[in-house]
């Protein structure tokens, strides 16, 4: 075991420029022209809209060891897995690998360094060339970076075909893609990434293609492959059953953020995270009359354009705090959720129009009044608050009238920082 | 025994290839009881979606079928197109696996309902037909308000919600769901398990539900049914094939699943074989560890070994 981590990953941010139209860009030009010196944060992000893929992300990975990283789709655990490679390039932050660090590194002077650092994508027959033969397919990595003498590369081939379970390995050198299971398959690409010896191994989701079946062999070879070479891998899945036995430790993502990082076994036994709970709580179990009562969050996740302000999962969040980041969006979604009570729906209507007249911004929402009596209208929205989930109406500083406008103000949220909490790293104002 | 909705008899799918006719559907005999869920469970090339397929008369063109389907009486393998189209729909309704690719992104929501609504009930003025459809969604949790959207207005679990309020909007007597929450995460599929749990019981729907993932199967069916090659492996409740499975590969199957609470890892040596010439005698032969000669030579029969569960195993007397 060497003390140098083999991957050291500080604060990583990759954010995605949103492409527009035509249309769309001089919309934003137009309305950059009249915001001029005093555009917002919020107006900020409408002028430049980005997706924020991976929006500060720290975790280190040990010799040997297998960290995943878990969450649902968006949640950027695949742009983290493929910037940390530097097949994408990081917005900001730092990636250290085996001490070097690589964040704003040349691709040439990448290149010495990547057969040290392979990956393993989910889906073997696109991540297989179907006109070159498995052979030439694995061998092409070790011509490319070791070796020119072609007699040596097929042998050592042969020996790789076999570490993996590709066998007879001298008949299926020649197959071509189409001829192999989807098993097998994956297998060629294991070979592939382990026969330059990597030190990491970034494995994207890589039995969420195959059957049950199945799904088990290849993560014993994964295994098994770790303690021979002493790979440390990244083990990025959206399973948590997977992950809870192939991984040392586990990090949690959501929307771009890890909410919670530790030990596989301490994390499963006492989730700490309500996120981590609900992903828990929702797997289906196969073993009938286990059905559990559970306490689903709402909705989905969100935007990774507009992520919500404070802790990401506070709109979905069972047990959330008036103090983690409640907004006008949140308000609009609450107006739009009374419409699904028709009589709420009705009186809603009635004194302060469709919700769609609402505008958030940032911590407020606003809705400018035509004909409407602005005192009424406050007092109204005042009178619907306390049937809000509690925590919502207690981050309310304020109902207002403002000019033309009526205005719902909520407090600035607490500094979210990440914890140590019972041997794990936490990010929740629980804690 | 309660009354069954839908019957199938020796019913056989073929489809026609170059290759020789692949026998995605093997002599399948099963009723689905009126208000029931039944969970067809298997890997991918059981045949699972072409039985699902053939109660919606969906089989693509030079697909063969045998044996006999019952709808409420009426034989859906004799129904001509025409005949199927009014049923489909309106009595059997359907959920699919992708709802993006599923709904028209040039209709609104509003629309996509009035079209349903249209041709199966002429009758139902527009305005009627909008009061269903709003109400369908509301029971989705989706307020009136969003009629007028188009389907990329909407995420994942949302879309497939609107499938759900349209497949319900004419209350059909059954419905089939192949893979409804494969392409949604977690959270999400959670969410849509229990809108399919609250429909059987306000609706009293019978369900078909076609997936790969037993836990599915575990919390949301009444009965379940292992396919395996295109045959039915073991059929009863799921109380019984989850905790004392019969027929072997049902047993590999539970065991190589991998949940919270596994500890072992195992699977199923081989492959599943191609259904253009599947294996001789019993098709999992090949993989099974309890294998003997009969197996090799005999085809075994559908047998109750247990009241209420049958399994397809000449060594299921041991199992059972």
């Amino acid at each position: 075991m060497t003390d140098t981590p083999v991957l050291e990953v500080e604060n990583l941010k990759v954010h995605f420029p949103v492409k527009s139209s035509a249309i769309q860009a001089m919309g934003q030009a137009l309305f950059r022209g009249l915001k001029g010196a005093d555009a917002s944060a919020q107006d900020e992000r409408l002028i430049h809209p980005r997706v924020h893929a991976v929006d500060g992300v720290t975790f280190q990975l040990g010799h040997a060891e297998i960290l995943g990283l878990v969450g649902e789709s968006g949640c950027g655990k695949t742009t983290t897995g493929r910037t940390v490679l530097r097949l994408l390039k990081p917005t900001s932050g730092r990636i250290v690998f085996e001490g070097e660090d690589i964040t704003n590194r040349k691709e040439d002077k990448l290149r010495p360094l990547r057969p040290r650092m392979q990956i393993v994508f989910q889906d073997p027959h696109a991540a297989l060339n179907p006109g070159m033969t498995i052979g030439q397919a694995i061998m092409d990595a070790l011509l490319l970076h070791e070796t020119r003498d072609r007699e040596e590369a097929k042998a050592s081939t042969l020996r790789a075909m076999d570490e993996v379970g590709l066998t007879p390995a001298e008949d299926l050198f020649s197959k071509y893609p189409a001829d192999l299971s989807g098993g097998q398959k994956q297998r060629a690409v294991l070979a592939r990434a382990i026969i330059l010896r990597p030190s990491l191994v970034v494995a994207d989701e890589p039995v969420a293609m195959l059957d049950m079946s199945i799904r088990a062999k290849i993560l014993e070879l994964l295994l098994e492959l770790r303690d021979r070479y002493g790979i440390a891998y990244l083990f990025i899945t959206h399973d948590l059953a997977t992950a809870k036995f192939v991984c040392d430790r586990i990090a949690i993502m959501y929307l771009g953020r890890i909410v919670e990082m530790g030990p596989t076994e301490l994390i499963f036994r006492d989730p700490k995270h309500p996120y981590t709970r609900a992903l828990l709580g929702a797997i289906p179990v196969p073993q009938p009359g286990r059905v559990r009562e559970r306490t689903l969050p709402r909705g989905e996740v969100p935007d990774a354009i507009f992520p919500p302000a404070g802790c990401r999962f506070h709109p979905r969040c069972p047990v959330v705090l008036p103090t983690c980041g409640w907004e006008g969006h949140d308000f609009v979604d609450y107006l739009d959720q009374r419409r699904l009570n028709p009589k709420q729906a009705h009186a809603d209507e009635a004194v302060i129009g469709e919700a769609e007249g609402w505008r958030a911004d940032l911590f407020e929402a606003r809705r400018r009044l035509r004909n409407q009596d602005p005192g009424a209208v406050a007092s109204y929205v005042r009178s619907i608050l306390p049937q809000a989930p509690e925590a919502m109406t207690k981050a309310v500083i304020g109902v207002d009238v403002v000019d033309d406008e009526v205005v719902v103000r909520f407090r600035n949220p607490d500094a979210l920082l990440p914890k140590e909490v019972a041997g794990r790293i936490v990010e929740c104002l629980l804690y | 025994m309660s009354e069954s909705i839908l019957q199938a008899r020796g019913l056989k799918v073929y489809y026609r290839t170059k290759r020789g006719p692949i026998h995605a559907v093997d002599e399948v005999d099963f009723d689905l009881r009126i208000g029931e869920t039944l969970g067809v469970v298997g890997e991918t090339g059981c045949g699972k979606s072409t039985l699902a397929k053939s109660i919606l008369g969906l089989l693509p063109p030079g697909s063969q079928v045998d044996g006999s389907l019952k709808f409420r009486d009426r034989d859906l393998l004799k129904l001509r197109p025409t005949e199927f189209r009014k049923l489909r729909g309106e009595e059997i309704a359907l959920i699919f696996q992708d709802p993006m690719t599923r709904l028209d992104p040039l209709m609104t929501i509003r629309n996509h309902f009035l079209e349903t609504i249209h041709v199966h009930r002429p009758e139902i003025s527009k305005a009627e037909a909008i009061e269903l459809a709003a109400e369908a969604l509301r029971s989705m949790g989706i307020p009136r308000s969003r009629l007028n959207h188009y389907p990329h207005e909407f995420s994942g679990g949302m879309r497939q919600r609107i499938m759900i309020a349209m497949a319900i909007v004419l209350k059909p007597k059954l419905l089939i769901a192949d893979e409804p929450t494969t392409a949604l995460d977690v959270i999400v599929e959670a969410q849509i398990l229990e809108i399919l749990r609250d429909l059987k019981r306000s609706y009293g729907m019978s369900l078909l539900l076609i997936t790969h993932n037993l836990g599915i199967v575990a919390e949301v069916c009444d009965r379940a049914a292992v396919m395996y090659a295109g045959k039915f492996a073991e059929l009863g409740s799921v109380n019984d094939v989850f905790s004392k499975p019969i027929h072997p590969y049902t047993q590999g199957l539970l065991a190589s699943t991998i949940h919270l609470e596994t500890n072992k890892l195992r699977s199923i040596d081989g492959l599943p074989p191609s259904l253009l010439s599947p294996p001789s005698g019993c098709r999992f032969h090949p993989r099974c560890p309890h294998a003997k000669d009969i197996c090799v030579n005999e085809e075994p029969a559908m047998i109750e070994y247990r009241p209420g569960t049958l399994a397809a195993c000449h060594f299921g007397r041991d199992f059972a």
